[in-house]
C-alpha cells in the first residue's frame, strides 16, 4: 500500500456565518409576519397607533407568554405540561384563602408563587420519579388542581384584594410601560440565557433530541426534567399573581383553556412539538404576534369566536408555510 | 408432487447459483451456492457477518441479488417482494417471530389467505376450525381464539410453524429459532421439525449452537466472509471440522496492535451478578491493556458492560477502580469516576442525532468547557476540533448535525466525546459493527494508540478476527457466565468458538 502523506484538513467551525443562519431562521420569518400584522392593524383602525392602546394590548398576552417561556423548555425536552392553567386556578384560590386571614400584598404574591412551585414539583415527581408520561400526568393534575379550587370555592368568588396587590396586574413602571410587560421581558432574558447559554439548557436540547443517548452521555435526565416542571409551576404561579391582581377576584374557572393557547404560542414560536429544537426568541415574537392579532381584531369588533378561528388558521398557515415553500422549490428543481 | 423423497439422493427443490450481493463498502455475498432438498434439514453455519442474514433476506424477497440465479424445481424464479416469496412457498421463522400481537392465533395463521365465503367475506367458522385442526395435528396446546401477545415465545413459534403448514410452504427457513427457548421447548421444536420433514418440506436451519445442528440437520453449508466454503452431509463431518471451516481465513486482515506490557491493575470486578442476565463475573483490567469479550449474541456481555456503566442494576458483586469502590449508580456517576462506554446501538444510545458535532463531543465535558455553568462555545469548538482531528473525522463543519455523518464518522464522534473526558477505562461495545472498512481500520489504530498511552480498554466484539487481532487477553462468556479466559499467546480461533458455543472435549 502506498503511503499517503498526511494532509491536515481543517474542518471549519461553521458551514455559514451566524448572520446568514439568522437571516434564514424561523425567527426572521416571524418578525416579518409581526411587522405585516402591525402595518395591517394600523391601516385598519385609527385607534391602533396610540401608545396607551398599544400598552393595553400587551395585557392580554403577557401572563400566557410568561408561562410559554418555561413551556418552551418543557416541550423542547420532549415533555409537555397541560396543568398550567389549573395551577393558576389553585394558586389564585390559595391567595384568596390567605386573604381571608388578612394577608398583605407581598405575602399573597409569595403564597401564589410557592403554590405554583409546589404544583410543578408534584408534576415533576410523578414524571421523573415514577417515569410516567407527562401528557397523562398533567392531564390528571389539570383536573386535580382545578378540582380543588372548585371544592374550596363552589360558585363563590374571593374578592377584596388590597389596592397595592392590584399594582402587580394593573400598575405602570413608567408612563405607558406596565409592570407586567417589564416582568415578561426580564423573564424572557433570564429564560433566554438559561436555555441558550447554560449547561442546563444544553442538557434540555440533548434530552429532547435523544433521551437515551443523553442518558448514555452522563446527563442526569430525571433531575433536569424535575427542574423543568418546577419552572412551569413557578411561571404559572407568577402568572396567577398577575392575573388575580389584574382581575381583582378569584373564581374557580379563572384562566380556563389557557394551556392550549400557551402551547399554540410555543409551537408558533418555532418549537418542535416533538422536542429537540426551538428558541426563546421565537416564542417571544410569537407572543407579540398573537397579542397583535387578538388586539387588532378586537379593535375591529370581531367577536371572540372568530378570533379563535383566526388564531387556529394562523397557526396552521405558519406551520405549513415552510413545508409548502420547500415543495415548490423541489418542484422547480426537477 | 411426491410427499416424500423417492430416491436416496433426492433432487434439490431450491437451488441458488452464483448469487452475489453488495452494499456500499461491503461485499456481503460473493457468488454463493446453496441447495435445499425436500424432506431434509440443511444447516447453515458461519460467523457473524458471514452473510447468513443477507441470504435469508434474499430468499424472503426483502433484498434483490445483484447477480446469480434462484431456481425452484429447476425453473428460474425471481422474488421481487416478500409476497412473491410467499407465493413461491418460501416462509421464514425468525428469532423474534414477526407476527401480529393484537390478532388472534387463527387470524395470524391465515392472514392473507383466509378461507372465504361465497360472497368473498372471511369464513370465520372455517378459519377457526382449520386453525384448530392444524394446531391439534401439531400437538400444540394453543386455542385458536387466543391473542398472540398472550403466548410464550415458544408458542408463538408454533403459530409460525402452523402458518407455514397452512400456506403449504415448501421451503421453511428457521433463523436462530431456538435463541429464546428453554431446553424443553427446543425439544418440542425439534419434534415439529421432524413433522415438517415427514411432510416433505425443505428446511434451512440457522443456528450457532452445534449440538442443535447435529441433532436436527441432514446436510450443512458453511459460509465465511460472504463465500460458500463447504457443504456436505452431516454424517460425514464433525464439530471440529465445522468449526475449522467456519473460522479458517482466506484473507488475513492486518491489525495495528502495538505490543504493550500491561502495567498495574486498574479495574477489578468481583462476583458481579444480575438476577437474570449474568452471574459471578470476575476479572482484572490492567493499565494499557485491551481486554476482549467474546461470546454469542445473548451471552450477557452487553448487560455486564452496561452494569459497569451504571445502566443495568446488579444484585451482587463489587467493582473497584484504583483500589476504591466503583460500582456506578448511573452513567453520570460512571463518567465522574472515569469509566465510559461506547454503546453498540450507535444511533439510539451513542450519538445525540439532531445536535451538531461539536455539541456531541462536548456534552459530557461541559463542566470543563463552561464557566460557572455558562456555556463557552469557543472552548467547546476547540475541544471538538482537537478530537475530531485526532480521530481523522470526515465532516464539512463542526456545527453539522451528527446525524448527517456516515456510521463510521458518527462512531468517531462518540469515541471522541468520551476521550475528551480523559477517562481511565473505555468500554467499546461492538465498536466496528456496521461501519465501513476505512473507518474500521481508523478505530482499530486508535484503540491501539490509546492502550499504548496507558488507557484501559474493554472491547466487546462478536467478530473473531477483531477479537484475535486487537486483544491482549480474551474473556469468553456463555449464558451469562465466564466460560474461559485466554492470553494473546494462547489465542486460537477454534478454541474461542468452541468455548463460546459450549462444545466440550475433542481436541482441535
Amino acid at each position: 500500500m502506498t503511503q499517503i502523506p498526511h494532509i491536515s484538513r481543517a474542518i471549519p467551525d461553521r458551514l455559514e456565518s451566524p448572520l446568514a443562519t439568522a437571516l434564514k431562521s424561523w425567527e426572521m420569518l416571524l418578525i416579518v409576519v409581526a411587522i405585516a400584522i402591525f402595518i395591517a392593524n394600523s391601516l385598519a383602525s385609527p385607534y391602533f397607533l396610540n401608545p396607551w392602546s398599544l400598552s393595553d394590548a400587551t395585557f392580554n398576552f403577557t401572563e400566557k407568554a410568561i408561562i410559554a417561556l418555561a413551556m418552551a423548555m418543557v416541550i423542547i425536552s420532549g415533555e409537555i405540561d397541560l396543568s398550567v392553567a389549573s395551577i393558576i386556578a389553585l394558586a389564585s384560590t390559595a391567595m384568596g384563602f390567605a386573604l381571608q386571614f388578612g394577608a398583605d400584598a407581598p405575602t399573597l404574591a409569595a403564597i401564589g408563587i410557592l403554590v405554583g412551585i409546589a404544583c410543578g414539583a408534584f408534576n415533576g415527581l410523578l414524571v421523573s420519579g415514577l417515569g410516567l408520561p407527562s401528557i397523562v400526568v398533567t392531564i390528571g393534575t389539570m383536573s386535580l388542581f382545578r378540582g380543588i379550587s372548585y371544592i374550596v370555592l363552589g360558585d363563590q368568588a374571593f374578592r377584596g384584594y388590597p389596592r397595592d396587590f392590584a399594582w402587580f396586574g394593573q400598575g405602570y413602571v413608567w408612563w405607558v410601560v406596565s409592570f407586567e410587560i417589564v416582568l415578561f421581558l426580564a423573564l424572557a432574558i433570564v429564560f433566554y440565557v438559561l436555555l441558550h447559554r447554560t449547561n442546563f439548557g444544553r442538557a434540555v436540547f440533548a434530552i429532547g433530541n435523544n433521551p437515551l443517548a443523553a442518558q448514555f452521555s452522563g446527563i442526569r435526565i430525571r433531575r433536569v426534567k424535575f427542574v423543568l416542571f418546577v419552572l412551569t409551576g413557578l411561571t404559572a404561579g407568577i402568572a396567577s399573581v398577575l392575573l388575580t391582581a389584574r382581575l381583582g377576584s378569584t373564581r374557580p374557572s379563572i384562566a380556563s383553556g389557557w394551556e392550549l393557547e400557551i402551547v399554540t404560542m410555543v409551537v408558533l414560536g418555532g418549537v418542535s412539538i416533538l422536542g429537540g429544537s426551538g428558541s426563546i426568541a421565537g416564542v417571544v415574537i410569537a407572543a407579540f404576534i398573537m397579542g397583535l392579532v387578538t388586539f387588532g381584531l378586537g379593535l375591529l369588533n370581531v367577536p371572540g369566536i372568530v378570533m379563535s378561528i383566526f388564531v387556529g388558521v394562523m397557526l396552521i398557515v405558519v406551520i405549513a408555510l415552510p413545508v409548502v415553500a420547500r415543495r415548490l422549490r423541489e418542484r422547480r428543481a426537477v | 408432487m411426491p410427499r416424500a423423497p423417492d430416491s436416496a439422493v433426492p433432487r434439490p427443490c431450491l437451488s441458488l447459483r452464483d448469487v452475489s450481493k453488495s452494499f456500499p463498502g461491503v461485499r456481503a455475498l460473493n457468488r454463493i451456492g446453496l441447495e435445499l432438498h425436500p424432506g431434509q434439514v440443511t444447516a447453515l453455519v458461519g460467523e457473524n457477518g458471514a452473510g447468513k442474514s443477507t441470504l435469508v433476506k434474499i430468499l424472503t424477497g426483502i433484498y434483490q441479488p445483484d447477480e446469480g440465479a434462484i431456481e425452484l424445481d429447476g425453473a428460474p424464479i425471481s422474488l421481487p417482494t416478500a409476497h412473491a416469496a410467499l407465493d413461491q412457498g418460501i416462509t421464514a421463522i425468525h428469532q423474534e417471530t414477526v407476527l401480529f400481537d393484537e390478532l388472534s392465533v387463527a387470524e395470524n395463521i391465515f392472514l392473507g389467505h383466509a378461507p372465504r365465503t361465497r360472497i368473498g367475506l372471511i369464513d370465520w367458522r372455517r378459519l377457526r376450525a382449520e386453525a384448530s385442526s392444524l394446531l391439534q395435528a401439531m400437538g400444540a396446546p394453543i386455542h385458536p381464539d387466543m391473542r398472540l401477545k398472550d403466548l410464550s415465545i415458544a408458542n408463538k413459534h408454533l403459530v409460525a410453524v402452523a402458518r407455514a403448514l397452512s400456506i403449504e410452504a415448501r421451503i421453511v427457513i428457521m433463523d436462530e429459532p431456538t435463541a429464546a427457548l428453554s431446553h424443553k421447548e427446543i425439544e418440542e421444536l425439534f419434534v415439529l421439525i421432524d413433522m415438517l420433514k415427514q411432510d416433505g418440506k425443505a428446511i434451512l436451519f440457522i443456528s450457532h449452537k452445534f449440538d442443535e445442528i447435529f441433532r436436527v440437520a441432514d446436510r450443512y453449508t458453511v459460509f465465511r466472509d460472504g463465500e460458500m466454503v463447504a457443504s456436505g452431509m452431516m454424517r460425514d463431518t464433525s464439530q471440529a471440522e465445522l468449526v475449522r471451516m467456519m473460522v479458517g481465513r482466506s484473507v488475513e486482515h492486518v491489525f495495528p496492535k502495538q505490543d504493550v506490557t500491561p502495567g498495574e491493575t486498574v479495574l477489578t470486578v468481583k462476583g458481579l451478578t444480575h438476577p437474570t442476565e449474568f452471574e459471578d463475573i470476575s476479572f482484572d483490567l490492567r493499565r494499557g491493556e485491551i481486554l476482549g469479550f467474546y461470546g454469542l449474541v445473548g451471552a450477557g456481555r452487553t448487560e455486564t458492560m452496561q452494569a459497569l456503566f451504571g445502566i443495568t442494576r446488579t444484585s451482587a458483586g463489587t467493582v473497584t477502580l484504583d483500589g476504591k469502590p466503583a460500582l456506578a449508580k448511573n452513567p453520570a456517576h460512571a463518567v465522574d469516576m472515569g469509566i465510559v462506554y461506547v454503546p453498540e446501538d450507535r444511533g439510539r444510545q451513542g450519538a445525540v442525532i439532531g445536535l451538531p458535532i461539536f455539541q456531541n463531543i462536548s456534552l459530557p465535558s461541559l463542566r470543563n468547557t463552561s464557566r460557572a455553568g455558562f456555556l463557552h462555545i469557543a472552548n467547546e469548538l476547540a475541544l471538538a476540533r482537537k478530537y475530531s482531528e485526532r480521530l481523522d473525522l470526515r465532516a464539512a463543519a463542526l456545527d453539522q448535525d451528527v446525524g448527517t455523518l456516515s456510521g463510521g464518522n458518527q462512531q468517531k464522534v462518540v469515541i471522541g466525546k468520551w476521550l475528551a473526558t480523559r477517562p481511565r477505562v473505555i468500554i467499546l461495545d461492538e465498536p466496528t459493527k456496521g461501519i465501513d472498512i476505512g473507518s474500521k481500520a481508523a478505530v482499530h489504530a486508535f484503540m491501539s494508540e490509546l492502550a499504548a498511552e496507558g488507557l484501559c480498554v474493554i472491547m466487546v466484539s462478536s467478530e473473531l478476527p477483531e477479537i484475535m487481532g486487537m486483544s491482549d487477553r480474551v474473556i469468553v462468556m456463555r449464558e451469562g457466565r465466564i466460560a474461559g479466559e485466554f492470553d494473546r499467546s494462547g489465542l486460537n480461533a477454534e478454541t474461542l468458538v468452541r468455548t463460546a458455543a459450549g462444545i466440550e472435549g475433542e481436541a482441535a
